[in-house]
């Protein structure tokens, strides 16, 4: 039983790894299920179980921080980088990004400020919390 | 005061796993590997490098209880588990070609950053390791 609860683990951990690796592509249920060796049906409970959010969520905390960066270190225009990192339309980027951050696009590139650490330190650390659920524990 | 970091330590969830790994794959060598009975003390180090060790821990009885060390099981295989190691190659693109026909499993293809070209992978277990061609300057 313990073993087969690390067993979900690590089969979920690959599951949001490929959405860390591959964010800005069309990751559905069925891929990352796949991914993840476990069947559609399973996969966001499961993940859900494991890291406290949907998979769907992470997958938009992570476009969001991708965009933070972008926003942050490049002067590249707002709808370039909502379709760079695999938003669909910039209005889901804009809403998705103010619902996770607290303030549109371009007033977080107003405020932002870009800092000198390891790359992957600030992508773990930058990309913004899940907000704490009633069903379930906040994020790793 | 301190000249040196001599260990450090990470958690594995089976050291002959951890062994194929470390070694078989990323070609790091055995420094130590002392059966001590209550444990097995077991260090690998980048080859010709026997003065930075890593100790391959498996947690569990008597350093901490079953229980206790379920959790931290689970929390390795989460991804969660701090300790991770950064190494530095010669050849970034190179050293990532070669573990990937090695069926090692990255987290983040070769990326340019302002101090190198860097990637991502993790052990078996759910540990995050990285590799590192540092800029020349």
């Amino acid at each position: 039983m313990k073993r087969a609860v690390e067993d979900t683990n690590r089969r979920m951990l690959r599951a949001r790894d490929a959405m860390d690796r591959a964010y800005a592509q069309p990751l559905d249920v069925p891929t990352l299920a796949r991914i993840a060796h476990v069947s559609e049906a399973h996969f966001a409970r499961t993940f859900r179980a494991t890291f406290g959010e949907t998979p769907h969520r992470y997958l938009q905390r992570r476009r969001v921080e991708r965009a933070m960066f972008l926003l942050r270190e490049t002067g590249r225009s707002v709808t370039d980088i909502c379709f760079e990192v695999g938003f669909g339309s910039p209005g889901t980027f804009s809403r998705t990004f103010r619902d996770i951050v607290g303030r549109s696009p371009r007033a977080y590139r107003k405020e932002a400020t870009a800092v000198g650490v390891p790359t992957c330190f600030t992508m773990a650390w930058t990309r913004p919390s899940a907000p704490a659920s009633p069903s379930g524990p906040v994020a790793d | 005061m301190f000249n040196a970091i001599t260990h450090s330590q990470i958690y594995v969830l089976d050291q002959d796993e951890a062994l194929d790994f470390y070694v078989g794959k990323l070609g790091l060598e055995v420094t130590a590997d002392i059966d001590m009975g209550f444990m097995r003390w077991l260090t690998v180090s980048v080859p010709g490098h026997p003065e930075r060790q890593v100790l391959l821990e498996k947690p569990g009885a008597p350093a901490m209880s079953q229980e206790t060390a379920q959790q931290v099981r689970e929390l390795v295989t989460k991804g969660a588990m701090g300790g991770w190691l950064i190494f530095t190659t010669d050849d970034c693109r190179k050293t990532y070609e070669t573990l990937l026909a090695r069926g090692v499993e990255f987290t983040e293809e070769p990326t340019e950053r302002p101090y190198g070209t860097d990637c991502g992978l993790r052990d078996p277990f759910g540990n995050r390791l990285r590799f590192t061609q540092p800029k020349r300057g």
